[in-house]
């Protein structure tokens, strides 16, 4: 906190014991939870979604474990449906929403910009504090009886007809939305009004864009979420008639509501983890991103036309046949912007010069798997494939493919490429490369099947199931020990390193363009010596490995 | 093992088809698509690979790739769309000439009445070659009609009718499932239908069975649902019945009554007439779904129970 950080622009002669960063600058337990700091609200971020991400791989693990045989007999019903409720909405409004931003944004981003931290520290603090308020709250509802509706809260189910903890968990969900609101806020300013001199619209990292978009949605969209579970908290205690048809209400109705959140949260969490993959291309390639432009606002297209789709998840609802035909072209419309992503990236290989480095390879896994993801999405946006698909275990599949395969990947691959810059020490990189494979293999075992077993007629959200499904079930339980082993040995080799690792303490480990690698590592509390003036775009790598002189080439 | 694994459900309906055409489109479209540039980001990736003293190459983008890559995927997009809308009109559309069979969904099982009148429960007799529309609601909550089979569901929403139709093409026997969760028991909300011939559907309509009265009763009592509730265990709504037969029940509020063939039709017929003790007057009636001839099977199996080990699924 000190002026004399930012007053004097050390030379890289001072002994590492004497350096400051924001890690060693104060080591008691007060500095952290009272932090404004954007990089301490970041590892705060890492802890928390490290412990629910480890909660809602436990849960699971007991749903592949049930499916193991087709008889429901190792769980009762009611628990296994509470299970995957709580695997679903831990999963999703715990780490799949708040992990790459609150993670990966809340640190790299205002170093990106060449900011001092975000525009709001203080609000920036409270967004982590609703969060964990949410989180925990919701984990003692679980404890403490759980909720059985899925997490997509169907009514009249979770108004009416389910026993258990429905409304606590709704003002739970209520609360939590907060955080992102706020979060998502914090970096519109951010980026808007703390970019450093020079750094214009078209010179900022494609990572900002995605996060950039990604609030947008995350401000425009979460208020529906909360006015819906709001609305759900209230119709189970008062009865007022909104969702219940013996009351009045239309169940079709919150299916609406849910959904024009819940659609664009898709694009919430995968955004930004296609912000992460830009980065790791042109980074691990050495190149600039092949047509930059296409890119960043292939992010905003995906962001609006995520709003206009949600009806997709209602083409057997009983939702009208003609509202169906808007809602499934606009959906396929949204292969496009993907596309041009995914064609991008590829072409920035051209000419690159790569390195397999265990970042890239969750590169390679992410193009993979999200693929995949994105291919699966086109059956199901095809009305009349959707009409066998919808709610069996293609859907499942689906979308683990581009949540987990995509988003989870994506995640793993920013945290490894951050995590010198974060901590000051590099992971074992023979480890590092297993973990990748081990996850990518054991990604495909777990979901592969499912696409099969969901065309094959196995419904979701299914305790017991018929006999004949049970060899790929089977399979797939297989694999997500492969899987869950991939990620824990993942998890392991970063933990592993804070105390063994590498002692990193070299600015640029990567040898890669951007802000962030720029200033010391780890990092100094007001992140820069001096501010930064930016003077060419983004990924100047030509300038960087060419031996010309890099600057003035915008 | 691989016997055991085909790809797809029997294809059973005129619809079927259809839909299994556009799903191996899309496969081998979207295997050449990921294969394709999952193999060209290695390619390039192993092609372009680090090497000292090579420099990255210098390339802004391309207006003309763009434009092509942007081109040819929404092409294709709707194309899919297209091909996806023409096969859901299909569905949404039914011929003139149909059956009119009227479907509830309900806390879990599956309620069908034939246009001549019969009911049954969970399961679904029809016979092939014939249209058949459904028109379906909820008395409680979501749920979703599903035969894999027919590659066909809708949900069935309370407070509102929906509609689904289907052609049957080859006789057999194919699952039926709830597809929307519903609650504790969603995954025992299940049956069989069975497609039959003109001539054994008519059979079938006239209802004649060959079985002994407690093995037909015990069936009555798996395909009716009773099970889902006079079972002990969690989610245990009605009383248990093994062991009760002749023996006195407490009612609540009061007074007893001896459980015998009269008291066991009274409760199936108007079940909130005495219940049982510690129990809520929750069940609905089987009015007008059995017939005098099932009750007594259904007398006959709870009878049987009082010897042997007791109700299990």
């Amino acid at each position: 906190m000190s002026a004399q950080a930012v007053a004097a622009p050390r030379e890289k002669v001072a002994a590492p014991e004497h350096r400051e960063t924001y890690l060693n600058h104060d080591y008691s337990w007060k500095s952290w939870l009272f932090t404004v700091d954007h990089k301490r609200i970041g590892i705060l971020y890492l802890l928390t979604v490290a412990f629910f991400v480890a909660i809602g791989g436990l849960f699971a693990m007991m749903i592949r474990a049930e499916l193991l045989t087709p008889k429901g007999d190792m769980l009762e019903a009611e628990t296994y449906n509470k299970i995957f409720t709580m695997h679903g909405a831990v999963m999703i409004f715990f780490f799949l929403i708040p992990g790459v931003p609150g993670v990966l944004g809340n640190f790299v981003l205002p170093l990106m910009i060449g900011a001092r931290d975000v525009a709001f520290p203080k609000i920036n603090l409270l967004s982590w504090y609703i969060f964990v308020t949410g989180g925990l709250l919701t984990l003692f509802v679980a404890a403490t009886g759980g909720v059985d509706t899925g997490w997509t809260f169907y009514a009249p189910y979770s108004s009416t007809y389910s026993n258990t903890r429905v409304a606590e968990t709704a003002i739970m969900v209520f609360i939590t939305g907060f955080s992102s609101i706020l979060t998502g806020l914090n970096f519109l300013v951010t980026v808007h009004t703390m970019r450093a001199p020079g750094m214009t619209w078209f010179r900022l990292p494609l990572f900002v864009w995605s996060a950039y978009a990604t609030s947008l949605i995350n401000v425009l969209a979460t208020p529906v979420l909360a006015i819906t579970v709001l609305l759900l908290a209230l119709e189970r205690i008062f009865h007022i008639g909104i969702f219940d048809p013996r009351v009045g209400g239309d169940p079709i109705l919150f299916e609406h509501m849910f959904w024009f959140y819940s659609h664009p949260a898709v694009y919430i969490m995968i955004l930004p983890a296609m912000g992460v993959i830009s980065e790791l291309v042109a980074a691990f390639s050495r190149k600039r991103i092949f047509g930059y432009s296409f890119v960043a606002f292939s992010s905003l297209a995906i962001a609006v036309l995520g709003f206009l789709v949600w009806g997709h998840h209602m083409f057997v609802s009983g939702q009208s046949a003609y509202a169906g035909l808007v809602f499934s072209v606009l959906t396929v419309l949204i292969a496009v912007p993907t596309a041009v992503k995914i064609f991008n990236w590829t072409a920035t290989l051209y000419q690159g010069s790569v390195e397999f480095a265990t970042p890239f390879l969750y590169v390679l896994a992410f193009f993979g798997l999200f693929l995949i993801g994105g291919v699966t999405g086109l059956f199901l946006a095809a009305m009349g494939l959707d009409i066998h698909m919808h709610d069996n275990y293609f859907v499942v599949s689906h979308f683990h493919y581009v949540m987990v395969g995509g988003m989870v990947t994506a995640f793993f691959g920013g945290l490894h490429y951050w995590w010198p810059k974060m901590f000051g020490r590099m992971y074992n990189e023979a480890a590092g490369k297993l973990a990748a494979l081990v996850i990518f293999v054991g990604f495909n075992l777990t979901f592969f099947p499912q696409f099969i077993v969901g065309y094959m007629g196995m419904p979701r959200r299914y305790h017991a199931y018929a006999p004949e499904f049970q060899t790929l079930n089977v399979l797939s339980s297989g694999g997500a020990v492969i899987l869950g082993a991939g990620y824990l040995l993942a998890a392991l080799n970063l933990i592993w390193s804070l105390k063994f690792g590498k002692v990193v303490t070299e600015r640029n480990p990567w040898g890669a363009t951007g802000l962030e690698w720029e200033t010391q590592t780890p990092p100094i509390p007001h992140n820069f010596e001096v501010t930064p003036r930016v003077t060419q775009e983004a990924y100047a790598y030509h300038e960087m490995y060419s031996g010309k002189e890099a600057h003035g080439v915008h | 093992m691989l016997q055991e694994l085909p790809l797809t459900p029997p294809s059973a309906s005129t619809f079927a088809p259809q839909v299994d055409a556009l799903y191996w489109f899309l496969v081998i479209l979207s295997t050449v698509v990921t294969v394709g540039i999952f193999c060209a980001a290695l390619f390039l990736s192993i092609r372009y690979r680090r090497k000292p003293g090579v420099a990255p190459g210098n390339i802004e983008g391309s207006l003309k790739l763009e434009l092509l890559w942007s081109f040819i995927p929404g092409v294709l997009a709707i194309g899919i769309f297209a091909w996806g809308a023409k096969v859901y009109f299909y569905a949404a559309k039914p011929p003139k000439d149909v059956m009119d069979f009227y479907v509830s969904g309900k806390q879990w099982m599956w309620k069908v009445q034939h246009p001549t009148g019969q009911k049954e429960i969970n399961d679904l007799h029809i016979p092939v070659g014939r249209a058949i529309r459904f028109t379906m609601t909820s008395e409680d909550v979501l749920h979703s009609y599903w035969v894999p089979a027919f590659r066909l569901k809708k949900d069935t929403v309370p407070g509102r009718y929906t509609e689904m139709w289907f052609q049957a093409t080859k006789p057999g026997k194919y699952h039926i499932q709830c597809a929307e969760y519903c609650g504790t028991k969603h995954s025992g909300m299940i049956g069989e239908c069975y497609v039959l011939e003109p001539e054994e559907y008519q059979r079938w309509l006239s209802g004649n069975t060959g079985e002994a009265p407690e093995v037909a009763g015990q069936k009555l009592f798996e395909n009716l649902r009773c099970v889902t509730c006079h079972m002990a265990g969690q989610g245990q709504r009605g009383p248990e019945l093994t062991g009760v037969y002749g023996t006195k029940v407490q009612l609540e509020g009061g007074g007893e009554v001896v459980m015998n063939d009269e008291y066991i039709r009274e409760s199936v017929l108007k079940p909130l007439a005495k219940v049982v003790k510690g129990f809520q007057p929750v069940m609905n009636t089987y009015e007008g779904q059995v017939g005098e001839e099932e009750i007594m099977q259904l007398v006959a199996y709870i009878k049987s129970l009082k010897a042997q080990g007791g109700v299990k699924q």
